[in-house]
């Protein structure tokens, strides 16, 4: 598995590996175009604080970085990641939530 | 077999968190669709962590636990013991704290690499012909991305964070405001270098990969650089460094997601950098300046060639009161009530809503105008005025209202200045020209309800203040509120 993981790092991720995570990267961000400019203003903050909880999403590479247990520094530092990323995701959609009923109430 | 079974069943999953944010935003388009939305985007971030630790080699469970535990821990803290007004500078926190565990898991790999790769040489015994490179070119890239991207994102959060928070610090006496706008003397120059610096020392990561301490030089310089950047921010730019810090904190996300080679990390990157930067342009576009400007150009010193304070309002200024104001209402058929700043700071949107209620009780036509840049994030108002119960159907946005503005009655400006400062639309050659304004300078009569007659952040001063249809109410806008709302009353 050591090797397997080694390879993934190393020599695997060639020019097509790359070329589809580019492509990847790029439709994602025309679909964040086209939904985000429908966003009415009276939702920016919502928006600002919801798609903040959504880049928490490094939470996967931290999660992967602290489990791995390669050696003290690097687990540590993943474990800090880890704090961090989650203090992000919980706090961001809990405030988001927050915010978004005060706008539901009303209906 | 089961190992490349196990993978593809996680990549559905991470598919299935990919779409799972896509209709959480889309959620956020319609108020009442908003709810859903978000819940949607929880559960993606939900299966997200899930499939990650079922489907990962992860032999340090107490690391992970103890690291959500507490990390939920203070999450949920925070989002339920802050006040709705500190949402702005919570926010910028949770942002940071975004950035910071891209740059950290970018500097976990790089080390974990480096590590792989010394005892790859060590079982081999002897240095490979091939170089000894420990990671690939393209991680490395992405790792030194997230790693400088990162880091901005914190160490210009932080210090956002401390702005809004109004924290304040003393040296020798003397009091300074962090939300202060600060220009260091040749500020450009110092700029330039620290991206220069970055730029090198990027170079120096690709060069030698080996050496981890190109990375964390890399990531103290972009950190300086973050806070380079945010420190000549102040006031009514806040909401610009609000919105591009976000976008920033996405392609630190994305960045890491070219690192790990990880098709979630790079759509969620990529969707939150997209409205990171849509809200950026549009806050730049209500100012009518280049996100450059925001960052490079001296707001306020600019303002020296124009009418000074002593010729716009001397002899001009008319004061009233909350009694003669009251009387103002009732021959009023349509108010509208333009909140900025100052609403905040003053806790008045309570008092505001109590008035407004109060009016439409007595048929008159009340509804709230709000400039996209109003506040110090955007949507600020808004956010303030759902707490207090205003119904959203009645916060129009600039571009609805200011063609109706001549039918108003009564105009109530509270803690808002240069939004509503007709300069914008006279003068080419004000610091605000061509800034897109709230007209109420058109409507029959304006209240303005300010303290004093101190310049906004534009440190210009305010026509409409010495205007024929104006009339100042000098007072702090929550007492001014329960003032009218009494006033009201009575009458």
């Amino acid at each position: 598995m050591d090797s397997l993981l080694l390879m993934a790092q190393s020599g695997q991720s060639s020019g097509s590996t790359l070329v589809m995570l580019i492509t990847v990267f790029l439709l994602a961000a025309f679909v964040g175009f086209e939904i985000i400019t429908k966003v009415p203003p009276t939702l920016h903050t919502p928006l600002m604080s919801g798609s903040n909880a959504i880049s928490g999403i490094t939470i996967v590479g931290a999660l992967i970085a602290a489990g791995a247990g390669e050696g003290a520094l690097s687990t540590v530092l993943g474990f800090i990641a880890v704090v961090l990323a989650t203090v992000n995701v919980v706090g961001g959609f809990l405030v988001s939530h927050r915010m978004l009923d005060m706008f539901r109430k009303k209906d | 077999m089961s190992v490349a079974n196990t993978e593809i069943l996680q990549n559905l999953a991470y598919l299935l968190a990919s779409i799972l944010f896509i209709l959480g935003l889309k959620g956020l388009t319609h108020p009442r669709t908003a709810v859903r939305g978000m819940q949607m985007g929880a559960a993606g971030m939900f299966v997200a962590v899930l499939a990650t630790l079922l489907g990962a080699e992860i032999l340090a469970w107490w690391w992970i636990f103890a690291g959500l535990a507490i990390g939920s821990a203070i999450g949920i803290a925070m989002a339920f013991l802050i006040p709705m007004t500190d949402v702005p500078q919570m926010v910028g926190l949770f942002n940071g704290f975004g950035g910071a565990a891209s740059f950290l898991v970018a500097g976990s790999e790089l080390t974990m690499g480096i590590a792989r790769m010394s005892t790859v040489t060590g079982v081999e015994g002897a240095e490979s012909a091939m170089p000894a490179v420990a990671v690939s070119l393209q991680a490395l890239v992405a790792i030194g991305f997230s790693g400088a991207v990162g880091s901005a994102t914190l160490f210009g959060s932080l210090l956002a964070a401390g702005k809004l928070h109004e924290i304040s610090f003393k040296i020798g006496g003397k009091k300074y405001w962090l939300s202060n706008p600060v220009y260091l003397p040749g500020r450009h120059a110092i700029t330039g270098i620290f991206v220069a610096g970055c730029v090198a020392v990027f170079a120096m990561v690709l060069r030698d990969p080996n050496t981890a301490a190109w990375y964390w030089i890399l990531v103290c310089l972009a950190g300086v650089l973050g806070i380079l950047v945010t420190i000549p921010i102040g006031g009514a730019d806040m909401p610009v460094m609000i919105a591009y810090l976000n976008a920033l904190s996405g392609a630190a996300a994305c960045g890491t997601g070219f690192v790990i080679n990880n098709n979630v990390l790079i759509i969620a990157g990529a969707l939150v950098g997209a409205s990171g930067f849509i809200l950026t342009n549009i806050m730049c576009k209500a100012m009518n300046r280049s996100l450059a400007n925001v960052m490079f150009a001296t707001m306020g010193e600019a303002g020296t060639g124009g009418p000074t304070q002593d010729e716009v309002y001397a002899g001009k200024v008319k004061s009233t009161s909350a009694e003669e104001v009251a009387m103002l209402f009732d021959g009023a058929r349509r108010v509208v009530i333009v909140p900025g700043y100052g609403m905040a700071v003053s806790q008045a949107q309570h008092a505001v809503r109590d008035l407004a209620n109060l009016l439409e009780s007595r048929g008159t036509e009340v509804e709230f105008a709000i400039h996209p840049v109003a506040g110090r994030m955007p949507g600020h108002m808004n956010v303030l005025l759902a707490e207090a119960d205003v119904p959203y159907d009645k916060l129009k946005e600039m571009d609805e209202i200011n063609p109706t503005l001549e039918t108003v009655d009564v105009a109530l400006v509270i803690g808002a200045n240069d939004v509503v400062n007709p300069v914008a639309r006279t003068d080419p050659s004000s610091p605000i020209a061509g800034m897109p304004i709230i007209n109420v300078d058109k409507c029959r009569t304006v209240v303005v309800i300010k303290r004093s007659l101190s310049p906004g952040f534009a440190g210009i001063p305010n026509p409409l203040f010495a205007a024929d249809n104006t009339l100042m109410l000098f007072n702090d806008g929550k007492k001014a509120f329960l003032e009218l709302v009494s006033a009201v009353k009575e009458s």
